[in-house]
């Protein structure tokens, strides 16, 4: 069992030996990229499974998703104002993960960014150049500030972070469940707020347009940067240098003179601020108010995001996306083929548990490369 | 006030017993050195089985069908808490994330399923009935409290309780299962099957909060939506809170019961009017934080749990 542990470490020494640092760098991300491919067709063929299991065609299945999420470019528009809020939450996880933590505290966060953007939507009134950002600006500053609580508490008394987290996603919860009905209520309805008005939503005519009239938003553009940034910060800055040491070791970091502690708060900050964002791209861009009573699942698929990705910024785009065409795409196969729309989730959810068992799909892919060996 | 506390009680204690056998649930898997935050997929499990079996026996069986639908609710969520056990012992997957998509899987599945069958994703039961046990109920005091209008489900659970703190602190197959949650490589040493008592642990606690989802559907809730409200994930909280102890668990799950039952019902006692909603509301949640961070120093969480065990 060992032997089958070192194997792909032995492969990384060999391409080391062969040509040098880069080889192995390339061999380790072809390799997680094709483990991801794999969990992916895994769970699909799953879904294909539970598709057939209640008497329905898988092919067409599929085919109406696609079709779904990309006949025409209203859908496409649609597909990607979906992915946009799980791009925020799957790069919020995946900095996170990289710091050794694991921010299921995401929805919490997202609901305080998103009450905060609702909050200053309906209270300021300011020409859109300025008003957009102020909005971002704040649902960033409130994820953060939300995100600290478990980031102190796991620094400084050793609480875990996932306890935490849930405790505060649902006092997040509830708090939104009071503050919208009672500060900014909608006209009618007592369970959500008022319309966001035109010149605070992300959502601006002539990208609308563009895509005839999809829920596509500049969230999309603001999420992008944000993963070129974070790209940036984990792999060019001392900072990520920092970050990634206390998730590879922490004791190691500490050892050589790292503060671990400085770097767990500060790690959750920026997942809390990533969150925050999303809650902004989700509550006044893909929609138009803030419902209450409803934890954002988002905030959970980003950790799926995160995985699929390989917590690394670009994986978390091509993951976010491929989700995004899952989510929006599942609607018309409902409607096409009366097969249930949570197969989307479904099959998310098994990617997810295939993932997770990565190794699994390691060890059979090294024992594909010894009979090809064989084979020569 | 009395009668305000003796008037909630019977709310409190329906919404303690699911929340109670999910932790005991817990408990037994942590202890064997195994994070389980996959209870809330698990009690999901067991409500959407019991809902089907129940849905479908009810017109012919009545209470038995009630009692097949727990049993069979226990079974499926042993079954189901393999996934877990097989990614997190064999395979040495992250718990947590294993844990995770546990949850995710059981949410989408079972409401894929019930929209299969029933159209609407809900799938609608009888509830049992409430009943006081004679005797007991005219003890002054207590026997308002706890032996009024109560489910024949809740003495199951408590029954529960009291075999786990035996089985745990007082039986071999209990030392086995905490050493390999303290320190499987000592356990193994000694000759301990660690792979073995890991896998009775994981499954111990998909039954338990399999029969804890069953629970919430045949008392208060009576309908399968496709979640528990969160209630495996407050089950693992009150598991910390009680410090990985039976009756630790016991107190933290009836604070939980008993305050989020205030605060549901606070519109309508006069002391508790006054205060927004929100604040109790939240008020467990904070509490939880904070009695966290109290026992942190002293925390008396398994040292082994969540760390993958290899043998040799």
């Amino acid at each position: 069992m060992s032997n089958l542990e070192n194997k792909p470490n032995n492969q990384e020494m060999e391409g080391l030996t062969e040509t040098g640092k880069i080889k192995k760098v390339r061999i380790k991300g072809n390799r997680n990229l094709v483990v991801s491919l794999l969990a992916i067709l895994f769970g699909l063929i799953a879904g294909a499974i539970y598709m057939l299991a209640i008497g329905k065609n898988p092919i067409t299945g599929y085919y109406f998703i696609l079709s779904g999420g990309l006949k025409n470019l209203e859908r496409i528009g649609n597909t990607l104002a979906t992915a946009t809020p799980l791009i925020f939450t799957g790069l919020s996880a995946a900095f996170a993960f990289r710091t050794g933590l694991f921010n299921i505290g995401a929805p919490g966060q997202m609901l305080m960014g998103g009450l905060c953007s609702t909050a200053l939507a309906l209270t300021l009134n300011l020409p859109q150049y300025l008003f957009l950002p102020v909005i971002l600006l704040g649902s960033m500053l409130s994820g953060a500030l939300w995100a600290i609580v478990p980031g102190f508490l796991k620094a400084k008394f050793n609480v875990h972070e996932v306890v935490s987290g849930i405790m505060l996603n649902w006092t997040a919860y509830w708090i939104v469940y009071y503050i919208i009905p009672t500060y900014f209520k909608a006209e009618y309805l007592e369970t959500e707020s008022a319309m966001i008005p035109a010149n605070a939503s992300l959502k601006v005519g002539w990208l609308s347009s563009l895509f005839q009239g999809s829920f596509i938003n500049l969230g999309l553009f603001v999420a992008i940067v944000a993963v070129v940034l974070i790209a940036f910060i984990l792999d060019k800055t001392v900072l990520g240098y920092e970050l990634k040491s206390v998730g590879y070791n922490r004791h190691a970091a500490e050892y050589a003179g790292i503060s671990v502690n400085k770097n767990i708060i500060l790690s959750m900050m920026i997942a809390g601020a990533l969150s925050g964002l999303a809650g902004a791209a989700f509550y006044v861009g893909y929609a138009s108010n803030m419902q209450i009573g409803v934890m954002p699942s988002q905030g959970f698929d980003g950790i799926a995001v995160s995985l699929l990705g390989n917590n690394t910024p670009y994986g978390v785009l091509g993951a976010a996306i491929f989700f995004g065409l899952l989510h929006s795409g599942k609607g018309f196969m409902n409607a096409m083929t009366k097969i249930p729309p949570e197969i989307a989730d479904t099959i998310i959810a098994t990617i997810i548990y295939f993932s997770a068992t990565s190794i699994f799909i390691e060890r059979m892919l090294d024992a594909l490369k010894r009979r090809k060996r064989g084979a020569k | 006030m009395w009668d305000v506390i003796t008037s909630i009680s019977p709310y409190a204690i329906a919404y303690t017993v699911p929340l109670l056998i999910t932790a005991l649930g817990g408990l037994y898997s942590e202890r064997s050195g195994v994070v389980n935050i996959g209870l809330d997929g698990m009690m999901i499990v067991g409500s959407f089985t019991g809902a089907i079996i129940i849905n479908a026996l009810q017109p012919t069986m009545h209470d038995t069908a009630i009692w097949i639908g727990l049993i069979a609710a226990t079974i499926v969520g042993a079954i189901f808490s393999l996934l877990h056990a097989f990614a997190s012992i064999n395979l040495k997957a992250n718990q947590v994330i294993s844990g995770t998509a546990i949850n995710m899987i059981a949410g989408a599945l079972t409401v894929f399923l019930a929209r299969n069958i029933t159209g609407s994703g809900n799938i609608r039961i009888n509830a049992q009935s409430r009943y006081s046990i004679p005797i007991l109920k005219d003890i002054p005091i207590i026997g308002d409290l706890f032996f009024k209008q109560t489910y024949a489900t809740t003495w199951l659970v408590v029954f529960v309780l009291i075999i786990s703190w035996f089985v745990i602190y007082k039986t071999s197959f209990g030392l086995r299962l905490r050493a390999c949650g303290e320190h499987p490589h000592a356990a193994d040493s000694a000759g301990i099957n660690v792979y073995r008592i890991r896998y009775i642990g994981v499954m111990l606690s998909g039954a338990c909060a399999g029969l804890g989802g069953a629970i919430i559907l045949v008392t208060y809730s009576g309908e399968f939506n496709g979640n528990v409200a969160g209630m495996g994930f407050l089950a693992l909280a009150a598991l910390i809170f009680g410090q990985w102890k039976p009756f630790g668990i016991l107190a933290s799950t009836l604070f939980f019961g008993f305050a989020s039952t205030i605060a549901n019902v606070s519109r309508v006692i006069p002391e508790l009017a006054e205060i927004p909603s929100v604040y109790l509301k939240i008020f467990p949640y904070i509490v939880t934080l904070i009695a966290l961070i109290l026992s942190a120093k002293s925390s008396q969480a398994p040292r082994a749990a969540g760390e993958p065990f290899s043998h040799g």
